[in-house]
Order: C-alpha cells, then structure tokens, then sequence
C-alpha cells in the first residue's frame, strides 16, 4: 500500500457514495416538480400529498448528495495535484461552469422552495422546484462533460508538460459525453423510479390507496422511457468504445485476441456469435481489437508498461448493470403492461417492486465502476497515468487519515439517512393541516 | 486577463465569507442563546433558506481556482491537506445537520452537529490563510482565531438584525461580548499585514461594536460584512503577489483561451446569480418570530 493505491480507494469510495445521493437528486426533483405541477393543473388534493412526501424523502437525500459532493471539488487538488495542474485549463472549466450556472440555481431556488410554502405565490413557488430540478440536471451535464474528457480528451493541445484547451465547444459537446450524459441521467431517473416504485409498493401493500397507486404509474412510466434512453444511449456508448476506448470494450468481454465476427459472451462459457462484432460496430463480421493485442500495440505507442484494466471488475461490472439495469426496466415495463387501463396492482407486483429497490443503485455503481476502472491505468486516456497524477507532497499518513475520516463518517452518515427515509415512509403522508387560525400556525412543514 | 481572474476570485471567496460569515456565527450562537427548540428553530430559520446558496460561492471559488490557476489550487489543497480534510468535515456536518433537524426525532445532535461544523470551517478558513501569507503556527492560530470571532460577530450582528424578541435581545448583548475578543484579536491578527484595508477592517469591526451598542442594526451589519470585505481585501493582496511560496500567477494561471471563454460565462451568469440571490434575500426579509 502507498499514497497511491490509498488516494485511489479514497476516490472510489467518496465518488460512488457520492453518486448515492446524487441520482436520486437527478430524479426525484423532476418527479417532485412533477406531482407539483399536477396539483397545480388539476388541483387535486392527493397531488399536494405526493408533493410533501417525496418532496420530505427529497431533501433527507439532498442534503447528502451536497455534502458529499464538496468533498468531490476539493479532492481533485489535495489528492491529485499533478493531475489538478495538468487538466485544470480544460478539465476545470466545466467545473467552474457547474458551479456558476447550475450549483447556485439548484441551491438558491431549492431554499426558496422549502421555505417559500407560504411566502410565494403559487405559480412562483412551482418554478422554484423546476429551477432547482433542472439546476441539478444541468449539473450532471457540466460533470459528465468533465468526465467524459478524460476518456476521451478533445478541444486541447499539450503545452510545456500542460493540456491547454482550444475549443471549449469541442470539450462540451464530447461525442463520449454527448452518449453520455443522457445515459447516465436516463440512470439516474431508473434509480429514482426504482425508489419511487419501492416506497410506493410498501404503502400499496399496508392499504389500497388509489393515491399510491397514480404515484406508481407515474413512476412505471418515468422508469421504463428512462430505460428506453439508456438502453439506446449504451449501444452507442458501446460504438463509441470501439472506436476511443478499445481496451475498456476488450476488457468488458473478457476478449483476448483481435478477433473477426466476436461473440459476445454472456457469462464465462455462454457466448453469442458475432453479437459483439454487431454491437459495437452494426456488422457481424468486425474484427474487434484483444487486451493482449491491444497491449503490445499500447507498449510500442507510449512504452513499456501494463495498460490492460483490472479484467475481473471490468467484466463483471459490466454484467451486473446490464443485467440488474435491465431487471429494473424489465420490471416496469410488466408493471405498466398488468396495471393497464384502472387494473390493480398484484400483491407479488408490490412486493417485488419493494425487493427490487437495489437493483438500479447496484446497477448504477456497476455502471460507474466499469466506466472509471475500465479507464485505468489512465487518468487521462493517452495523456496522464494515474500513477503520475497524484500529489507528490501529501504523505501516506495524511491519506490514511483522511481516507479513514471519510469511511468512517460517510458510514455513520449512510445509517443515519438510512433510519431516516425508512421512518418517513413509513410515516406516511401527512393530511393537510386545517386552515391557519393563527399567523404562527403557518408553518410550512418542510422547514426545519 | 490573469488580473482579471485574480479579481474574480478574490470576489468569490469575499462572497463567501461575507454570506458563509453569518451562517457560521448563527450555526455557533443559535444553541448558547436558544433556551428552548422553538427558539432554536427561529434561531436556524434566519439562515434556513439561505445557507446552502451562500456555499456555492465556496464551490464556485474553488471551481474558479481549478479552472483559472490549475497550479494555485491544487498547490494550495494538497498543502494544507489536513486543515481541508477537517473543514470539509464541518461542512458535511453543518449540511446534514441543518437539513435532518426537522426531520429527526433528538435535534440536539443536529443541533451540536452545525454548531462544531460552523466551528470547524470559521477557525481553520483563517488558518490556512494566514499560515498560506505568513507560514507560521502562530499566525495560523491568530488567523483562526481573527476569523472565528469575525464570524461570531457578524452572526451575533445577523441574528439581532433577522430575529424578533428574546433571541434578537440576547443576541445584542453576545455581540457585544464577542466585540471585547474580537477587537483586540484584530489587532493583533490584521497588524501582522498593516495595509490599509486591514486598518480600515478593524476600524469598521470597532463601529459595528459602537453601532450595536446603539441598536443600530442594519447598519452594525454594514459595518461587520464591511470589515469582512476589508479583510480578505487585505489578504488576496497579499496572494496576488506570492499566491503560494515559490509561485506566480503568472506561472499558475491557465491559457488566454480558456480565460477569455470563462470570463464570457462569468460576465453572463454572475449579474443573474447575484439577482436572484438577492431576491432570496428579499422574499425572506421579515424578522424571524419564535414560533408558537
């Protein structure tokens, strides 16, 4: 163990706990402004229940996704300062625009929300949540732009050691970020239907609340033309694999050797003919590259070393969000089919739904995991090692301490917001207060 | 345009502890001058609707930072590496803390949980800053302290400002106990940089004491975010000479072209975040009452 491999599970670790939190945000903000917006045409009032309820579990959440993403900003320069100074003329650039025009709408507008109850109008405080929830998608944008240019660097050139960016536009509208963004963010939402669907099936399971059920519907929906994105959106990341990143491909099907007319294998021993060949490229009889190949190839382009990925987190990771992705949509897609036109939801429907709760945040690490281990050994593809990215002067001491500072407290964090969103749905929705008799009667019940 | 930039960060970061200022103080006060929840809770709601845009303005420093002097930033993080670890942990803290108090069923440990994350981030800020101009412990320690009891004051100043009744009467008297540790202190801590606006910092800490002490609220306000403007004045004059031993701006700033693209989205989206935040302010201006 060194400085290294100890800032890179401090990553690891800070980053997919961070995105916890963070898909959920993506998600829920828009179904919330949703059930708002619903109770704002239709002035039902089960609408405005909805509201108040997920809009509680929303900011249990939210408060986690943000704290945890402040220690995303600053990480970068106290763990990876090579890196930082290398990639910062480009790499902080979607960072600072993040924070500038997404950040600051998201949180102003969100407080203006919790608080603006009764202080706003009506149609004012509506706009407050859509600002937030789009405040937060657009986020997601400026990040993964970020994030999609160490895959796959564009829009700069290499000065005195330092990237130097030429063309912002090139570095926003990344073709790997373009494919994406939406694929991530069609996740996201798959996450947030999958909790909306759980916490629903829970309450369809105590009482038979046609509330619960229009909830439900409208999450079956959310969830299964989420899916629909992301299924089309990871056929064409897988394309933009084979042509960027051919040793993460190699490495996600376990394929050795270049290979004509690959197959693609389901599992160790189980493999479909040509179907890699056909996905990544539309033709069946493509060669697709090997790690072993593609490792002499890489040796002789930047020199001796390893370039292959861990083979054994790539493949697996790669199966586990497909097939847990495909679990959750595949679930929603039958939920919708059965529950047509006023059906009930089964019994052994809810239930599953409540069981399924996992599956897309399992998916969504998977997803991640494939995606950041599959990068390695670089930081940024071609240009930086990973090795080479990490800050010279912080010592193995000080990275273990905060290493174990964070484990520790996100852990304790993690049981708290656990406790807390199961006491709340469980709680249930609150019935309207009667009308205020008093002014000190009219507190929002979202506040503190 | 590398001035520029300088400039923008130096907004930033004064935003930040001008808005951030306040959050700490009333985060640290709230549970010495609240007798009971609903206090607390009137307390907590004077920045309830406020604090986490106020943050973004440390986000949006440190992304500018990152993006405008890829080698001040990281050279700046990875230095003080302990200090940042122990800040972020207040912040996450503080974030939590505010956000479930409402929502969990002993808010005391909510309520300790923001008082030490207002604690944390208000000491080790001033700091990393005074031992990043000066390099010495005891600097660090008289920074922390200098910005500790600011922000004590200033919140003190914003909870008299905000709030109604018992909590608005104790929080008059706790600004100006605050103002007796926190004048000498000033001296002490701004007399190491002897600029102009670090005089002109304490003698704007001295008129909100007097201006207090005369129930002149708004304008004892003025005068605490005026001094905390003076003061990180004073200290980003000092960086903008030596941003970090052994390093230039010039040497640390990034490329012409990423400059002037984000000095286009900076000079586009600032005026309209200022905006809408003040409206937040605006919406939210009435004294807080305990509630019933």
């Amino acid at each position: 163990m060194d400085a290294l491999d100890l800032a890179r599970w401090q990553f690891g670790v800070t980053t997919v706990y961070h995105f916890l939190f963070v898909p959920l945000t993506i998600g829920l903000g828009i179904f919330v402004a949703g059930l708002q917006t619903a109770w704002h045409r239709t002035g039902k009032e089960h609408y405005l229940k909805l509201t108040k309820f997920f809009g509680k579990l929303f900011l249990i959440n939210f408060a986690m996704g943000v704290v945890t993403g402040i220690v995303q900003e600053f990480q970068f320069g106290m763990n990876w300062s090579e890196y930082s100074t290398f990639v910062g003329d480009v790499f902080g650039a979607p960072l600072a625009m993040e924070a500038l025009l997404a950040f600051f709408m998201e949180s102003t507008f969100l407080g203006l929300w919790i608080f603006g109850w009764d202080r706003l109008p009506k149609r004012v405080h509506l706009a407050c949540i859509w600002a937030a929830a789009i405040g937060s998608n657009l986020s997601a944008y400026f990040i993964l732009a970020a994030n999609a240019w160490m895959k796959h660097p564009v829009g700069y050139e290499v000065v005195d050691g330092k990237a130097r960016m030429t063309d912002l536009w090139a570095v926003l509208t990344n073709s790997t970020a373009l494919a994406q963004v939406p694929h991530v963010v069609g996740a996201a939402f798959i996450v947030a239907g999958g909790f909306v669907l759980a916490v629903c099936g829970y309450w369809m399971l105590r009482r038979n609340a046609p509330m619960w059920r229009s909830a439900a519907r409208a999450a079956l929906v959310m969830t299964a033309v989420a899916g629909a994105v992301v299924a089309g959106t990871g056929d064409m990341s897988g394309k933009l694999l084979y042509e960027q990143q051919p040793m993460k491909l190699a490495a996600a099907e376990g394929l050795q050797h270049d290979t004509a007319g690959a197959g693609f294998s389901v599992v160790p021993g189980i493999e479909i003919p040509n179907v890699l060949s056909f996905l990544a490229t539309n033709d069946l009889n493509a060669t697709v590259q090997g790690t072993e190949d593609l490792q002499q190839r890489f040796e002789q382009q930047f020199g001796p070393g390893d370039y292959r990925p861990d083979p054994t987190v790539v493949f697996w990771s790669f199966r586990v969000m497909i097939g847990f992705g495909m679990a959750t949509v595949g679930l929603s897609v039958l939920g919708l089919w059965l529950t047509r036109r006023r059906r009930e939801f089964p019994r052994w429907l809810s239930r599953a739904l409540v069981a399924a709760l996992p599956l897309p945040l399992l998916a969504m690490i998977a997803g991640w995991l494939l995606s950041e281990i599959g990068r390695q050994p670089w930081t940024v593809a071609g240009e930086l090692l990973t090795a080479a990215s990490v800050s010279p002067g912080v010592s193995l001491t000080e990275v273990a301490i905060s290493l174990a500072v964070f484990t520790l407290l996100y852990g304790a964090l993690a049981v708290a917001e656990a406790v807390l969103l199961t006491r709340h749905v469980r709680q249930g929705v609150t019935e309207p207060e009667p009308a205020p008799l008093a002014e000190q009667r009219r507190e929002p019940s979202l506040m503190y | 345009m590398i001035d520029l930039w300088f400039v923008i960060i130096a907004f930033l970061w004064t935003g930040y502890f001008v808005l951030e200022g306040f959050d700490f103080g009333v985060g640290l006060l709230a549970p010495l001058l609240s007798r009971n929840d609903a206090e607390q809770r009137q307390s907590l709601q004077t920045i309830g609707p406020v604090w986490d845009g106020n943050e973004v303005w440390l986000i949006t420093a440190v992304g500018a930072m990152f993006a405008a002097f890829p080698a001040w930033y990281s050279g700046v993080f990875s230095a003080f590496y302990l200090h940042v670890t122990l800040i972020l942990v207040g912040l996450i803290l503080r974030g939590v803390g505010l956000e479930w108090r409402g929502k969990v069923r002993n808010p005391a440990w909510c309520d300790m949980a923001v008082m030490v994350g207002s604690g944390l981030p208000a000491f080790l800020w001033g700091a990393v800053f005074a031992d990043l101009l000066f390099g010495s412990a005891v600097a660090a320690v008289l920074g922390g302290a200098f910005t500790l009891a600011v922000c004590l004051l200033h919140g003190a100043v914003f909870l008299a400002l905000r709030t109604t009744g018992a909590i608005r009467r104790r929080a008059r008297a706790a600004a100006l106990a605050v103002s007796a540790a926190v004048i000498p202190v000033a001296v002490l801590a701004l007399s190491n940089l002897g600029t102009f606006p670090a005089l002109a910092a304490m003698a704007a800490l001295a008129a909100a004491t007097a201006l207090i002490w005369r129930r002149r609220e708004g304008w004892a306000f003025t005068a605490t975010a005026g001094a905390i403007v003076l003061a990180t004045l004073a200290v980003f004059m000092e960086l903008r000479v030596r941003p970090l031993p052994g390093l230039t701006l010039a040497e640390a700033a990034s490329g012409a072209y990423t400059l002037t693209m984000l000095s286009w989205i900076g000079l586009i989206a600032l005026p309209f975040v200022l905006v809408y935040q003040g409206w937040t302010y605006y919406v939210f201006r009435k004294r807080v009452r305990v509630a019933a």
